[in-house]
C-alpha cells in the first residue's frame, strides 16, 4: 500500500510460560489429563521401583563382612560385606598381599598422568618424556626385580591396575595406527591401499576372543620354547590390533568428509603429502569424528575385561576369582558386579563427559 | 615475445577412457602476460589452469613451467607449486584456521620462514586486499567476497611468479563481485603472470593482454581483447560472444 505507515507490533511474552520449576512441571508434565495420568503412573512405577532397591540395598542390607549375616539376609537385603571383604582382591587380583603398594602407587602415577594429559593447560612437550617416566616407573613398580623389589612375574598381575594400563596402553598405540591405516586405505598407491584394506577387513571378520587366544596360545607355538615374549605384551599387541581396525575406519569416516578442495589447495600452496594431511585434513577429519573415536576408546575400556579367558585377571577377572575362592561368599555374585559396575561406570562415564568438552573445543572456529 | 614462463607442447589429456579433456594443446605464456581463458563449461578451461600446477595430470605432451617440466618429479612439482599461486572458485580457505594462519601456513612450512616474519608478510598482503582488520577471525565469519580476498592474499604469500584463476567470481554474490575484481585488477597492474578463467568480459577488455577461447578441449581461438571481442574470427567463437554479451 503506498503512503503506509510502519507500525511496530509490540513484543509479547509468549503464550506458554515455561521457565522456573512449577510453570515447566505444569507445562510439561500436567499440561492435559493425558499428561496427567502418564506423569501419575510413572511416578508411582518410579517410586515403586525405587523403594524396592532400596529396601534391598539400603534399609535390609548387610555392610558388615560377615558370611554368617550375609547368609540370613540373602534375598531381602543386599550384602555389602562382600565387597568390604574381598575388596583387595577385586582391586589387585592374584598380586601377592604384602606388595600390593606398589600397583597401588604405580596406578595412581598412571591416572594422575592420564588426567593431566587431559587438561589443556598442561599440553607441553615435557608430557612426551613425562609419559615415559611414568611407564617406566609403573612397570618397575609392578614387576620388581630391580631397585630391591621382589619379582612379581606378569601372570600375577590383576585387577584395576591391570586394566587400566590394558585399556591406556591399547588406547595410546591404537590411536597413532588407526590414522596410519585409514591414510593407508585412502592413499592412490594400490599396494598400500589393498595392504590396510585386508588388515582391516581381516581384524574385523574375527572375534576379540579369537585373537586374545591366537596372541596367548597359538603365537607361541610357533616360536621356539621359552623365546616367545610375555603373555601380557602379546594380549596388548593383540588388543592393540584389533581396536585400530576399528578406530580406523571412524576415522576414514572423517577423512571422506574432507572436501576435495581442501587438500588442493593445500597442495597448490605447495604443501607435501604429510604437511597437507598433518596441517590440514587430519585436524578437521579427527574433530569431526570425536564422538565416534571416544566410542571406541570406551568400547576399548571395556573390551580388555576379555583377557580373562587368557587368565589375565583384570577387574571382572580378580572379581570371579575374589568370589569363587570361597564357598561362603560365592553366592553374592550380584554385589560383586554391582560393585565392578560403579567402577566402570566412573571411568566411562568420565570419558564421554570429556569427549563433550573435546567437542566444544574444537568447534569453535566454527561458531560464526 | 619475451622467454616463456610456461609453455605446452601438444598437450593431451583424458578423463577415464573416453573423455578426452585437452586436446593438442598448444600454448606460450610470456612472462608478465595477463592472459583470460573463456569458453562454455566443459571446455577444459579448469582443466588446463590446473595442469599447470599438476592438480590434473596430462598423459601426453610437455608442460613447461618456470623452465621446469612437469612429471611424476614430486620434488619439481612442488618447487613449481611454490612459484604458482591459485586461487579456487570455491575459495577453499582452510576453516578450522584464523585468516592469519591461513597465510601463514604455506610460508612457514613450506618457505621456512619464521613465524613473526610470516606474520608481518601476511598482515602487508592482507592491508594489500584491504582486508587486515579481519587478520583474526575464522573464514566462516566473513562474507564471499571477503573470503575470496584473503584467498587471493594466501596465494600471494609466497611471492608466486604465476597466479591461477579458476572462476574466482563465480561463486560470489553480485554485489560482492566487484570488491575482487578490483583486487585482481591492482594486482594486473603490477605485473604478474596471470591466467584466468573467467566470464567477466569487462575484466577481460580492461586487464587481458590476450583471449584465449576453448571449445570441446581445444584452443579455437587466440587474440588481444579488442580484436577478440570486435573482430571474432571463428563461427564458434561469435556465437559464445552472442550469448554471453547477450547481443
Amino acid at each position: 500500500m503506498a503512503g503506509s505507515v510502519f507500525l511496530p507490533i509490540p513484543a509479547r511474552p509468549a503464550p506458554v510460560k515455561t521457565e522456573g520449576v512449577l510453570p515447566w512441571m505444569r507445562a510439561n508434565l500436567f499440561g492435559n489429563w493425558v499428561n496427567s495420568l502418564v506423569t501419575a503412573l510413572i511416578a508411582v512405577a518410579i517410586g515403586y521401583a525405587a523403594s524396592a532397591f532400596l529396601s534391598w540395598g539400603l534399609v535390609n542390607a548387610v555392610f558388615a563382612p560377615s558370611a554368617d549375616q550375609c547368609q540370613a539376609a540373602r534375598g531381602s537385603g543386599a550384602c555389602w560385606g562382600v565387597i568390604v571383604e574381598k575388596f583387595r582382591i577385586i582391586i589387585f587380583g592374584r598380586y601377592p598381599y604384602a606388595e600390593q603398594w606398589r600397583p597401588e602407587i604405580g596406578t595412581i602415577l598412571l591416572l594422575g598422568l592420564l588426567i593431566m594429559s587431559c587438561i589443556r593447560r598442561f599440553w607441553k612437550p615435557w608430557l612426551v618424556p613425562a609419559w615415559i617416566v611414568v611407564l617406566f616407573a609403573f612397570f618397575s613398580l609392578m614387576g620388581g626385580g630391580r631397585l630391591g623389589l621382589s619379582d612379581v612375574g606378569s601372570d600375577q598381575w590383576g585387577g584395576l591396575p591391570l586394566t587400566i594400563m590394558l585399556a591406556t596402553l591399547s588406547i595410546v598405540f591404537a590411536y597413532p595406527l588407526a590414522i596410519l591405516v585409514a591414510l593407508g586405505r585412502m592413499s592412490t598407491l594400490p599396494a598400500i591401499r589393498s595392504l590396510c584394506i585386508i588388515y582391516v577387513e581381516l581384524i574385523r571378520g574375527v572375534p576379540l576372543i579369537s585373537v586374545l587366544f591366537m596372541a596367548s596360545f597359538m603365537f607361541p607355538l610357533f616360536l621356539p620354547v621359552g623365546k616367545s615374549p610375555d603373555v601380557l605384551l602379546r594380549v596388548l599387541v593383540g588388543i592393540t590390533l584389533f581396536s585400530a581396525a576399528y578406530l580406523a575406519e571412524v576415522v576414514r569416516g572423517g577423512l571422506q568428509a574432507i572436501p576435495k578442495g581442501q587438500v588442493e589447495s593445500s597442495q597448490s600452496l605447495g604443501l607435501t603429502y604429510w604437511q597437507t594431511q598433518r596441517k590440514i585434513v587430519l585436524p578437521q577429519a579427527l574433530a569431526m569424528v570425536v564422538p565416534g573415536i571416544v566410542n571406541s576408546f570406551i568400547a576399548i575400556f571395556k573390551d580388555t575385561s576379555l583377557v580373562t579367558i587368557v587368565s589375565l585377571y583384570e577387574l571382572t577377572g580378580a572379581m570371579g576369582l575374589a568370589l569363587n575362592s570361597e564357598a561362603d561368599w560365592r553366592p553374592f555374585k550380584i554385589e560383586g558386579y554391582l560393585f565392578i559396575t560403579l567402577i566402570y561406570f566412573v571411568f566411562c562415564f568420565s570419558m564421554s563427559r570429556y569427549s563433550l568438552w573435546i567437542e566444544h573445543q574444537v568447534g569453535r572456529s566454527k561458531t560464526r | 615475445m619475451a622467454e616463456p614462463i610456461i609453455s605446452f607442447e601438444r598437450v593431451n589429456k583424458w578423463y577415464g577412457n573416453d573423455f578426452h579433456v585437452l586436446r593438442d594443446i598448444d600454448l606460450v605464456v610470456a612472462a608478465g602476460e595477463r592472459i583470460v581463458v573463456c569458453g562454455p563449461s566443459g571446455s577444459g578451461k579448469s582443466t588446463l589452469i590446473r595442469c599447470i600446477n599438476r592438480l590434473e595430470d596430462h598423459q601426453e605432451g610437455r608442460i613447461v613451467v618456470t623452465g621446469i617440466e612437469l612429471s611424476d618429479d614430486v620434488k619439481a612439482i612442488e618447487q613449481v607449486r611454490r612459484q604458482v599461486g591459485m586461487v579456487f572458485q570455491q575459495f577453499n580457505l582452510f576453516p578450522h584456521l584464523t585468516v592469519l594462519e591461513n597465510l601463514t601456513l604455506a610460508p612457514m612450512w613450506v618457505g621456512k620462514t619464521p613465524r613473526k616474519q610470516a606474520e608481518e608478510n601476511a598482515m602487508q598482503q592482507l592491508e594489500r586486499v584491504k582486508i587486515a582488520e579481519q587478520a583474526n577471525k575464522y573464514p566462516l565469519q566473513l562474507s564471499g567476497g571477503q573470503q575470496q580476498r584473503v584467498a587471493i592474499a594466501r596465494a600471494l604469500c609466497l611471492t608466486p611468479k604465476i597466479m591461477l584463476f579458476d572462476e574466482p567470481t563465480s561463486a560470489l554474490d553480485p554485489e560482492m563481485i566487484k570488491e575482487v575484481l578490483d583486487v585482481m585488477i591492482e594486482l594486473a597492474n603490477q605485473g604478474i603472470t596471470m591466467i584466468c578463467v573467467t566470464h567477466e568480459m569487462g575484466f577481460a577488455k580492461a586487464v587481458a593482454d590476450r583471449v584465449i577461447f576453448m571449445d570441446q578441449g581445444q584452443i579455437v581461438e587466440q587474440n588481444t581483447p579488442h580484436e577478440f571481442f570486435d573482430r571474432p574470427q571463428n563461427e564458434r567463437t561469435k556465437d559464445f560472444l552472442s550469448k554471453i554479451l547477450g547481443s
